[in-house]
């Protein structure tokens, strides 16, 4: 069930389910575990997401030095009231940077699908939070959204920058939290679908070009790039416009994409950023140290 | 994979492969051992030698060898508390050829000088692979219990474990057989659905064939 998003609105919209519901019962019979295990296990992932936010300063910086303190930064500048994205989006900004910082500092995280996208879908999930009152109920079933389509993407493409680029994680991370957000706005199964393939359309082809192969530079402001582009295809999907593409076909090409994509930009830092003289210059000086 | 393999692991950054799964193989020695290891040599190949230091893998591997879980806030910390916890590491870097890019070699040895040699790749997500252990080829994950049996190469060595098994109502999941001649020792990795209880093990380490047990008891879900 969980290798097709068209077999899931099917499913949801033929058996007048939500499509959180659909994926709930297939984990309960994937993992042989009752509705209330799974739900408590989807809930001690939101609280862990919750926790890492919380314990964020600013203060911790990276093994290279090259992040850390970007997220608080951007919190204060939200803070003088005059940023251009507005109150929620600023926020989701602010989010992302602090949660990929979080992982690159050697903070507990949750991977979401990965450590590197890990800021993603809190980042567009925790500000809403703060600005809703939003019931933890909706929260846990926008979770089981955000999951059924990483494991579909995970089966019929990739979620692994080594295998897919950055496409296949920020991609990702990207798809599920767009279809959270339509998901938590109420929005059918069918424009969830609309989400995931507009968020993975519009990032399609992104590289794997971590420098000095760390998780670091360009990770982490790559995570906020996924965190905007799921909130305008939630917007998009919505307002009722559909992706011309059926969604398992946008997944496909996205998993064609990253199985012909150059090793070089497949997270063996051979290409694009890491190999540019300043990303060569810091590789030279942690050898040195 | 399930749909906690996608929103999870809950974990210690930066990396699913280069960080979780690399405290996993380490808590894996450490289960195999048998108990808390003295001393180790671990041995990074690949994409863990070349990039393993800035992913904390070094840190991770011997934070996992002391017991702690891939979320465990002590990982970055795990040096200074193998000098607290007695244990004594090098890490150097291995060639090994046809081995998965995320691989580690790891030699252990328990206080009372029993030695272990444990061959695992780090495959995404936090997921791990036992690929050899002590010199014999094997496949397991750690995600279900498993059972590492040693036993005499004879006639019956399999149906008597198989056996005990089925009477105790423990279902096998998955199960291979290797050894590495005729008539030596031979080595049953037998993967469980059902965990199994102290004096069940006893149970399997009495039968005639069998010479030795060991017994891995899947991760328990972490809690926040």
């Amino acid at each position: 069930m969980l290798d097709s998003l068209q077999q899931i609105i099917d499913c949801a919209e033929k058996t007048n389910r939500l499509f959180w519901e659909v994926v709930l019962e297939e984990d309960m019979n994937q993992r042989q575990v009752s509705r209330e295990q799974s739900m408590a296990k989807m809930l001690t992932v939101w609280k862990a997401m919750e926790d890492a936010s919380h314990n964020y300063t600013g203060a911790r910086r990276s093994v290279s030095g090259l992040v850390g303190g970007d997220g608080l930064k951007m919190r204060q500048y939200n803070l003088k009231g005059k940023n251009l994205a507005g109150g929620y989006v600023g926020e989701v900004i602010a989010e992302a940077l602090s949660m990929a910082e979080s992982n690159a500092c050697m903070c507990r995280i949750v991977a979401a699908p990965t450590a590197g996208a890990c800021g993603v879908l809190p980042a567009v999930l925790l500000p809403l939070c703060h600005r809703e009152e939003l019931s933890q109920q909706q929260i846990l079933e926008a979770l089981y959204v955000a999951s059924g389509i990483g494991a579909v993407v995970a089966h019929r493409a990739s979620i692994a920058g080594a295998s897919g680029g950055c496409q296949a994680e920020i991609g990702t991370a990207s798809a599920m939290a767009a279809g959270a957000l339509v998901a938590l706005r109420r929005g059918s199964a069918a424009q969830i679908g609309h989400a995931v393939a507009i968020t993975l359309k519009n990032l399609m082809g992104l590289v794997c070009d971590p420098v000095e192969g760390l998780v670091e530079v360009p990770c982490v402001k790559r995570n906020v790039i996924g965190a905007m582009n799921a909130v305008s295809a939630a917007d998009m999907a919505l307002a009722g416009i559909e992706s011309r593409i059926p969604v398992d076909e946008v997944i496909d090409a996205m998993g064609d994409v990253g199985r012909r994509m150059p090793v070089e930009f497949r997270e063996t830092a051979l290409g694009g950023l890491a190999v540019t003289p300043t990303g060569q210059e810091v590789k030279r000086r942690m050898a040195q140290e | 994979m399930d749909i906690f393999d996608i929103l999870g692991p809950i974990m210690v950054g930066p990396s699913s492969s280069h960080t979780a799964g690399a405290a996993r193989i380490g808590g894996m020695a450490r289960a195999l051992l048998g108990g808390a290891p003295v001393k180790a040599a671990i041995h990074l190949h690949g994409s863990f030698a070349e990039t393993g230091s800035g992913h904390g893998t070094d840190r991770a591997l011997v934070g996992g060898l002391l017991g702690m879980k891939p979320d465990d806030l002590r990982i970055p910390r795990a040096f200074e508390e193998a000098q607290k916890a007695g244990l004594a590491f090098t890490i150097d870097t291995v060639d090994l050829r046809e081995a998965h890019p995320n691989t580690a070699l790891l030699e252990v040895w328990d206080a009372a000088g029993k030695r272990l040699e444990l061959q695992a790749a780090s495959l995404g997500g936090g997921r791990i692979l036992v690929q050899r252990l002590d010199g014999i080829d094997v496949s397991f994950t750690g995600d279900y219990h498993t059972l590492l049996i040693r036993n005499q190469d004879e006639f019956g060595a399999v149906a008597a474990v198989t056996g005990q098994l089925s009477r105790m109502r423990i279902n096998v999941a998955n199960m291979s057989l290797c050894r590495r001649s005729r008539g030596s020792e031979a080595l049953m990795v037998i993967e469980t659905d059902h965990k199994l209880r102290p004096l069940q093990v006893d149970a399997l380490r009495r039968l005639g064939p069998v010479l030795s047990v060991t017994y891995y008891e899947k991760e328990e879900e972490a809690d926040a």
